[in-house]
C-alpha cells in the first residue's frame, strides 16, 4: 500500500456493497454487449418469425403468420419427437452411467481425481465435430469396434455400424456424460461421509447405503443433470447428421436445412421458436418433477 | 470392486474414440485402418505443409483468443459489480449474461445469422468473435462469482481500515486471491470457442473456415487422414490446457467439488 493511500483523509466511507452508482459505471461495457449482441438478436429473431419469406434477400416486411405454418407440417413433428427423444433417451443412459462413476470419481485420491477431471474436461470440449468424426472412424468397417465384436462372438462379420440410431445414441452419450458427471461432481463431493459410515455401521451393504442414503441426499443435482443432459441433446445437429440415418434427423437438422439450403429464414425462425419452446417446456417440467419427489421425500 | 469396474469402463469409453483416431493418424497409407500401419508421420507433414489446414488452425486460434478476451471484459465486470455493490442491475445483466449458453446453439446460431445479416456485416471474423464471446460468457461469470466469493471480507476489511481505496483493494487483495479464476474463465472460453462448429458455420462459416468447419466440410467429402491429425492436435491443446488450469490453481475446488 503506498504513503499516498495513508495520507489520503478518511473519506465518509459509503457502506461496501451499497454505492450504486459506481456499480453502474463498472457494469457499462457488459451491459453494452450484452444488450448489443444478444438482447438485439434476440428480438430480431423473434420478429422475423412474422415476416414474409423472400426468395432474393433473406426476409422482407410485413407481418404474417405464414412461417409458422412450417411448424405444423408432419416432417416437424416427425423431426421433433426425434429430438425429443434422444434427449430424453441420452440423458437417462447418462445419468444412470454418470453418478456411480461421479461417486467412485469422489471416492478417489486427489491426484487421480485431478487426471479424471483433467479427461472429463478435454472430453467435455472437445469439438462435436471432431469427436461424431471419432466415432464413424471408430464405427467403420475397417476399424475397431466391429471386429471386437466378432471376436467377442456377438457378430458373424466385421461390418459398418453406422449409420444407425445406436451409432447416434452412443456419441451423444460421449459427448454429454461429462457434463453430466461435472454437474454432479460438486453435490457428491461435499456429501458427508460421515452419514455412509454410519449407515455401514448399522449394518447396511454398500450398495443398500448407496441407495438409501447417497441418492436420495443428491436428488437436487440428479434432476440438474438431467435437465442439462436433456438440454444439451435436443439440439444436437452434427452427431445424427453424421452418424444417423435420415428418419433419425432432428429438429435442429431441419432449422439448418430450411435456413441454409432452403433459404427460408422466417420458416426457420418458426421452427427455432419451437425447439425453444420444447426445451424450455422440457426444463419446468423437469424441475416440476423435482421438487414434487423432494417434497414427498 | 463395482466402483473399479465402472472406471475402468468408463475410461476405455472415453479413451477409445480418442485412441483410434490418433492411431488412425499415424498411418503410413491413406487408407483407414486400426492399428496403423507402416506407421509413421506422413500425415502430420502433409497436415502442416497445406495451407488450407494451418490457415483453419491460425482462424480457430485467432478467434478463440480474441472470443476469450472479450468474454473476460464481460465477466469481470460483472462478477466485480455483483461481489462489490450486489444490487438488482448486477443481478440482471449477469442473468442476460448467462441464458445464451443455455439455450440450443441452433437457436442462438440463427439469431446470430439474422442479426449479422439484417446490419449488412455478414461473413466477418469478427461476427464469429463476438458470437463465441457473449455465447461462452456463461462460464467465466460463474467461476468469477466463485473466485470473489471466496475473498475473506476480512481481508477487505483490513485494507480499508489501513486506508486502501477501491482501486488499491482490487489490485492488492482480490487481483491476486481471483487471478486462477481468471485463468481457468479464459482457458475454458478459450478451448470451447476452438472447437465450437454451429454457430461458427452458420454466423460465418463459408469466410472464416475454422478448424470444425473444415473438418465438417471434408467429412461429407469422404475420408482424409489430414482430419484425424486435426482431431488429435485439438485433443492434444484440450488436454493441455486443463492440465495448465490443474497446475496454476485448485481445479476439483473450481468444480465446487470439496476444496
Amino acid at each position: 500500500m503506498s504513503d499516498a493511500a495513508l495520507d489520503t483523509p478518511a473519506r465518509v466511507a459509503l457502506p461496501w456493497r451499497r454505492d450504486w452508482a459506481p456499480g453502474l459505471l463498472i457494469l457499462g461495457w457488459p451491459t453494452l454487449v450484452l444488450l448489443g449482441a444478444f438482447a438485439i438478436p434476440a428480438l430480431l429473431l423473434l420478429r422475423v418469425g412474422f415476416a414474409n419469406h423472400d426468395a432474393s434477400g433473406l426476409w422482407s416486411g410485413g407481418l404474417t403468420l405464414k412461417p409458422y405454418a412450417a411448424v405444423l407440417e408432419p416432417v416437424t413433428g416427425g423431426a421433433l419427437k426425434v429430438s425429443i427423444g434422444l434427449a430424453l433417451a441420452c440423458a437417462a443412459i447418462c445419468v444412470v452411467a454418470g453418478f456411480p462413476l461421479t461417486y467412485a470419481i469422489t471416492r478417489m485420491g486427489r491426484q487421480a481425481q485431478v487426471a479424471w477431471l483433467v479427461l472429463l474436461l478435454a472430453t467435455l470440449t472437445l469439438s462435436e465435430v471432431l469427436i461424431t468424426f471419432s466415432w464413424q472412424v471408430m464405427l467403420s468397417k475397417r476399424v475397431g469396434l466391429s471386429t471386437v465384436f466378432v471376436w467377442l462372438g456377438w457378430m458373424d462379420e466385421p461390418d459398418s455400424l453406422s449409420p444407425s440410431v445406436g451409432a447416434v445414441v452412443a456419441c451423444l452419450v460421449y459427448l454429454v456424460l461429462p457434463f453430466t458427471v461435472l454437474t454432479l461432481y460438486p453435490g457428491l463431493s461435499r456429501l458427508d461421509r460421515d452419514l455412509v459410515q454410519a449407515a455401514r455401521t448399522l449394518g447396511a451393504t454398500p450398495a443398500r447405503a448407496f441407495l438409501t442414503i447417497v441418492i436420495p441426499a443428491t436428488r437436487g443435482p440428479i434432476v440438474s443433470a438431467f435437465v442439462l443432459a436433456s438440454v444439451l441433446t435436443i439440439g444436437s445437429y452434427v452427431a445424427p447428421l453424421v452418424l444417423g440415418r435420415p428418419q433419425d434427423w432432428t429438429l435442429a437438422i431441419l432449422i439448418a436445412r430450411t435456413a441454409l439450403s432452403g433459404q427460408d429464414m422466417p420458416s426457420a425462425v418458426a421452427l427455432a421458436m419451437l425447439l425453444l419452446v420444447t426445451t424450455v417446456g422440457l426444463v419446468l417440467l423437469a424441475a416440476r418433477f423435482g421438487r414434487s419427489r423432494l417434497e414427498r421425500a | 470392486m463395482i466402483g473399479r469396474t465402472l472406471l475402468t469402463v468408463a475410461a476405455l469409453f472415453l479413451m477409445a474414440p480418442l485412441v483410434v483416431v490418433a492411431g488412425v493418424s499415424f498411418n503410413g497409407s491413406s487408407r483407414m485402418s486400426f492399428p496403423p500401419q507402416n506407421p509413421g508421420l506422413r500425415w502430420y507433414a502433409t497436415f502442416f505443409g497445406d495451407p488450407a489446414w494451418t490457415n483453419s488452425v491460425l482462424a480457430s486460434l485467432t478467434v478463440a483468443v480474441l472470443a476469450a478476451v472479450l468474454s473476460l471484459s464481460i465477466a469481470f465486470p460483472i462478477a466485480y459489480a455483483g461481489w462489490k455493490h450486489g444490487g438488482r442491475l448486477a443481478h440482471a445483466v449477469r442473468t442476460l449474461g448467462s441464458v445464451p449458453f443455455l439455450l440450443p446453439s441452433v437457436v442462438v446460431a440463427i439469431a446470430f445469422l439474422v442479426f449479422w445479416t439484417a446490419i449488412g456485416h455478414g461473413g466477418k471474423l469478427e461476427d464469429t468473435v463476438i458470437s463465441h464471446g457473449v455465447v461462452f460468457a456463461a462460464l467465466p461469470i460463474a467461476m468469477l462469482g466463485l473466485g470473489f466469493a471466496s475473498v475473506d471480507p476480512a481481508l477487505v476489511q483490513a485494507a480499508r481500515t489501513m486506508g486502501a481505496r477501491d482501486g488499491d483493494v482490487l489490485r492488492t487483495v482480490v487481483l491476486p486471491i481471483v487471478r486462477p479464476y481468471v485463468i481457468s474463465g479464459f482457458v475454458f472460453v478459450f478451448v470451447l470457442s476452438l472447437n465450437e462448429y454451429i454457430i461458427a458455420y452458420m454466423v460465418a462459416g463459408f469466410s472464416v473456415q475454422t478448424l470444425p468447419i473444415k473438418v465438417f466440410n471434408n467429412l461429407r467429402m469422404g475420408f482424409q487422414p489430414t482430419m484425424c491429425v486435426g482431431a488429435v492436435l485439438f485433443t492434444l491443446v484440450g488436454v493441455a490446457a486443463f492440465t495448465l488450469i490443474a497446475l496454476v490453481g485448485d481445479l476439483p475446488k473450481l468444480l465446487g467439488g470439496k476444496a
